[in-house]
Order: C-alpha cells, then structure tokens, then sequence
C-alpha cells in the first residue's frame, strides 16, 4: 500500500494565482517542500513574497491553482475538517465578549467536548503560556502581548500536532517577542508538536528554526532553504554567537539573492 | 475685589431687577367684578413685589461673595425659585396683565438659575453618590426652567389657551384623567406598539437570517426591502383598517410593517460586521454555519440590532398613534389627540403627547440598558 509517510506537510510543484482586477497575480510558483513530523520551520522573506499564503494553503484558508499539497496523508481540505492543526493569526482575534478562558474553549465547544474535558484543557494550555489567573478577564483588559498568549493557547487547547503561526509576534515590541520567542521554544520543546512559523525578521527566525525556508517575491517561490545547525537547546544569548551569526549571514545573503533581480 | 467673584449671569440679574424696579408695578390692576361700589380696583402681588426683588437681588449678590460652590449653588436655587414661584402664583387671577417688569422680573430668576446650574456643572465631587446625584439635579433643574418659563409667560402674556396651554393646567387634566389615559395606554401601547414592535423586529431578524442563508433571497429580497423601506409605510394604515379591522390588529399591522426594515437593514449589515480574520479563524475549526452564526457573527451583529431595536421602539410608538387617526374604536391615544383636538381639548391633546413622550422615553431606555448590558464588550460601552 502506502510507504511509511513521516511528512506532515508535503507540497510539490504548488502554485496559486490570484485574479485581481489588475489581472493575475501569482502569488505562489513552483514551491516543492516537505516538512517532517516535530520540525520548526520558518518561512521568511519580504512583503508579498507569499510566504502568509503558503502557510493559508497548507491551513486550506486558500485553495491552490497548480500542484499539489497534502497535510498529515490527507488533501488540506481534509484536515482542515479532521482539526489536524492549530492557527495562531498576525493579531490575536479574541472575542471581545468572551472571557479568555471562554475564548481558549471555542475550539473545544465546537468540537463538542464535554464541560469536564473543556476545564482541564483550559487550564491545561494557559498554564502553558503563562496566563493562569486571567481566566475571567476579557481580551480587552489585557496588554498585546497576553491577548497573543490567549490566542496561542487558543491555537494549542485542541491539541492538534501542527502548529501554523502568521508572525504571531509581529506587532510587539522587542521585548515582550523575545519573552515569547523563549516560551514558544520551550513549549516546542515539551510538546513535540510541527510549528510553520512566518516572520520577517532574521533574528527570530534564527533563533526559534530546525529550518529556515527563505522566500522571494514575483513570483512567490522558494529561493533557498537553509538547516540551522543550533542544537535543540537555546539560551537567548545564543545570539551572539558565530554559528547564530553565521546562519542569519546565510539567510541574509538568500534574501538578497532573491531580491537582486528587482533593482 | 479679592472677597467677591462677579459672575455675569448675577451682574445682569441684578441689572434686569433695578430696571424692573424702576418701571413700577409688575402687572396692570383689573377691576373687582365682586366688589360694591363697582369700580374698586384690585392691585396684584402688593408685599410680594418686595419678596420678589428681595429674593432676587440677595440671592444675586450673596452668589457673588467668596463662599463655597455648594452654598452658592444652594442660595442661587432658592432665590431663584422662590422668585419665579412667587410671580406665577401672583399673576393667578390677572391674566395677560403682566407688564414690562413680569419678565425682566423672570429674565432676572432665570439667569440665576442659569448660573445655579453652571456652578454645579463645575462641581467635580469624588464620591459615586454625589456624581449621580449631580446627574440627575443638573437636567431636572433645566427641564423645571423649561416648564417655568412656560406657564409664566403664557399665563403673565395670557396666550390663548386654544393654542399653548400652561403646563399646570395639563398637569391637572392628566392627574383628573387618569383612568381614561390608563384605558388609552392600554389599547394603544400594551396592545398595538408592544405586539407589532415584537413581531415586527422578530420577523425582520428571522428574515434577514433566510437572506443569509439562502443566496437567492439575498439578491432579491434585499434590493426590494431597501425600495419598500423608503416608502411612506404610514400611508398604509388605512388599507390595514380595512383588512384587520378597527380594533388594535391593524394598529399592531402597521407597527410591523414599520419596524420590519429597520431590523433587517440592520441585522443583514451586522452580519456582514465580523472581521475576516475572525471568520479564517472559525473556518480553522472546521465549524459549520451555525456554529458560526450563533458564537461568532450574531455577538458582533449585536450593537447593529440593538440600533434597529432603538429605532424601533419609537418608530412603533408612532405608528400605533398615527395608524389610530384613520378609525379606532372609542379608545386610544391617537383616537384621543384627533377627537379631543377637533373639541378644543387643548390640554387633553397635550396631556397625551406627554404620556406618550413619557411612555417612549422609558421604552427606549429599558431597550437602551439591555443594550449596555448584552453589548458590555463594544469600545462605544465600555470606554475606548
């Protein structure tokens, strides 16, 4: 039958284009990649290098016009309606007018778990991102960072092994990204789960990869993908070492590789 | 000048109560129609007149004085209304005989009411009882000033009751009334407005659901409620007579055909209100229309159809009255405004648009707090 399928994500020749009123656009071209079970993967590149749109066809938020994708064994569509992953947006779209333990049991109460199961997971994941004893606040009255952390948690009560995140962190400020850089590491680490990660930003792609997948724009395709030879565990300081330097160098040089024929 | 404070409300008072002064008496004498011989004349206020100024003008200058906001404001209220009382209960029994002084009298009372109202608008209290408190004295004074000048000047310039009455005197047709205006609220509000406003903005809802679930209602249904909507729904409330009678049916018709729109406009625009991230985020959950509705796009709807409940609720209330003009049974609050105005019932007309004025206010705000409270998580609520 089937040969033994340790791929979460698998995509080949995938292409998307949009049809705006400017005429087509292509957004994605020619991307093959495969992504193992417990991988780190970032996505990073410039603005409209299709990096977001890659990670919304493999959540099947967009169908794609060429090629093929397939997440845990299954067509993304599939999966989408197995529940096979987690999304954590650019911003934190908590429901205003719903507590943040009610928020992190959205997922749970379409799913259909019972009340007792529902309790459990809940403390279960904000124990996770810290936020235990803000349960019965609402979105509102907490700063950006927690609504993130709200939203993670969110993305991690259903308990599904892939994890995708839309630069998560991109509307923080430096510090509170690094604190959660080092929380999400850790929870990885615990967890064992597949995180797609896209960010703009070298540093943090750097420091929280087992891959680095670096995108160039027009078309959206794949210009280099680069493993980081950091071991699992990583202290912030990391950073300054030369194997840290070393890769960002590498990830920098293919940005600008795929940038070059543009000027 | 470090001991006094002039504000210019006070100055002008002062000012208005000396040329009242010097323009002598504050209404004309009439003739004792009682009196032997006939001919004595009869002089209004006499030793009040000097009550009047003197409340006036100490009120006027203590306010100027450097004395704490709260005993200022406490001196400028009883001047005030000590004054403005005691000219509208002299010019009892001289009718349309106020001379020049009557309102420079009453110009001069209200300006330190005026300024009675700026002084506690100022104040800043820091207990939670005292800012209520100021909430609900600072618009009660303005409204008792509104009413004030009212009866003053209609009865001090007697103005025809025919067209203006004194507020007194609907006051004492209502309270003389009670059991007619009891029946006529019945009929009118209990019966018409709260049926029609129920399952008028309850099938507007329902609708505009039908319209987003099935695509080919939203594109016909829709353009034509937006074409309906604009027509002046109110022109069918004879046709509505004819079909449901003359009893509260084809009130109740009229006030569903009016609130109807309103409620789906609405509903359809606050289904349309969820953000796309919020959407991704519930289609991520593999989750159904209906799941998605009933957590998601209906909680964001809410501030949308809670407008269209505000609207509603005096739209209703207009419709049940003016539906009534065109044939009721004797009984009804616009059956009452269109019969008692054609028997020069002046103040009966006016003491129904006063219970009707009072039923909508408490009408729209029960809606209102509902709305605060479903509603608590909107920045608009809560506060930015």
């Amino acid at each position: 039958m089937r040969g033994p399928s340790p791929a979460v994500v698998s995509a080949s020749k995938l292409g998307l284009t949009f049809q705006t009123n400017d005429g087509p656009v292509q957004a994605l071209s020619n991307v093959d990649l495969t992504i193992g079970k417990g991988e780190f993967v970032s996505f990073i590149g410039p603005s409209g290098c299709g990096k977001t749109t890659l990670l919304r066809v493999i959540a099947d938020l967009e169908r794609p016009t060429s090629g093929a994708i397939s997440v845990n064994g299954m067509t993304a569509e599939q999966a989408r309606e197995k529940r096979a992953y987690g999304y954590v947006f650019q911003a934190a779209a908590l429901f205003p007018w719903r507590t943040i333990e009610r928020n992190v049991a959205l997922p749970l109460e379409i799913m259909g778990l019972s009340r007792t199961e529902q309790a459990e997971r809940i403390k279960r994941t904000l124990d996770l991102v810290n936020l235990s004893g803000f349960e019965k606040k609402y979105p509102w009255q907490l700063s950006g960072g927690m609504q993130q952390r709200a939203s993670i948690a969110r993305a991690l009560a259903f308990d599904a092994d892939l994890l995708l995140m839309d630069e998560p962190f991109g509307a923080l400020d430096e510090i509170v990204r690094d604190h959660l850089n080092e929380q999400l590491l850790q929870l990885w680490g615990r967890t064992n789960k597949t995180i797609c990660f896209v960010t703009h930003s070298i540093p943090e792609a750097v420091y929280l990869s087992t891959r680095i997948v670096v995108m160039s724009p027009r078309p959206g395709r794949v210009s280099d993908i680069i493993e980081s030879t950091l071991p699992k565990e990583r202290p912030l300081d990391i950073r300054e070492t030369p194997e840290f330097l070393a890769i960002a160098a590498r990830v920098r040089d293919g940005l600008r590789a795929g940038h070059s024929y543009d000027d | 000048m470090n001991r006094l404070k002039p504000s210019w409300q006070a100055v002008l008072a002062i000012l208005l109560c000396l040329i009242a002064v010097a323009l002598g008496a504050i209404a004309a004498p009439k003739i004792d129609s009682l009196a032997q011989p006939v001919g004595t004349l009869i002089y209004p206020y006499g030793a009040a007149t000097w009550l009047i100024f003197g409340a006036l003008l100490l009120a006027a200058l203590i306010s100027m004085a450097k004395l704490p906001p709260m005993i200022e404001a406490v001196v400028l209220f009883i001047g005030a209304h000590l004054a403005a009382w005691l000219l509208i209960r002299g010019i009892a029994g001289f009718e349309g005989l106020a001379r020049a002084p009557y309102f420079l009298l009453l110009a001069s009372a209200w300006l330190l009411g005026w300024r009675c109202v700026a002084v506690l608008s100022g104040l800043r209290p820091t207990a939670s009882w005292a800012r209520t408190a100021l909430r609900l004295i600072i618009p009660a004074i303005f409204g008792a000033w509104i009413l004030i000048i009212w009866e003053a000047v209609t009865r001090g310039a007697g103005i025809p009751f025919i067209l203006l009455p004194p507020p007194s005197a609907i006051g004492v047709r209502i309270a003389n009334s009670l059991p007619v205006l009891g029946a006529d609220v019945r009929q009118t509000i209990f019966k018409a407005v709260l049926f029609g406003y129920v399952v008028g903005s309850g099938a507007g809802f329902i609708t505009a659901i039908l319209a987003d679930r099935v695509p080919f209602l939203r594109r016909g249904l829709l353009p034509i409620g937006n074409m309906v909507s604009a027509l002046p729904i109110i022109g069918v409330a004879p046709i509505m007579v004819m079909w449901f009678g003359f009893d509260w049916q084809s009130k109740a018709a009229v006030v569903i055909i009016m609130t109807f729109f309103p409620m789906l406009v609405n509903t359809v625009a606050g289904l349309a209100a969820s953000g796309h991230m919020e959407r991704d985020l519930m289609r991520t959950y593999a989750s159904g229309y209906w799941p998605t509705l009933i957590k998601l796009r209906l909680p964001a709807a809410a501030p949308f159809i809670f407008n269209a409940l505000k609207i509603n609720s005096t739209l209703a209330l207009i419709g049940a009255i003016v539906a009534e003009f065109f044939g009721t049974p004797v009984v009804g609050m616009g059956f009452r405004i269109s019969t008692e105005v054609g028997r020069m019932n002046i103040d009966m007309v006016w003491a129904e648009i006063a219970v009707a004025a009072l039923a909508g206010s408490v009408f729209y705000g029960v809606v209102a707090l509902v709305e605060r409270a479903v509603t608590f998580w909107h920045p608009s609520v809560r506060g930015g």
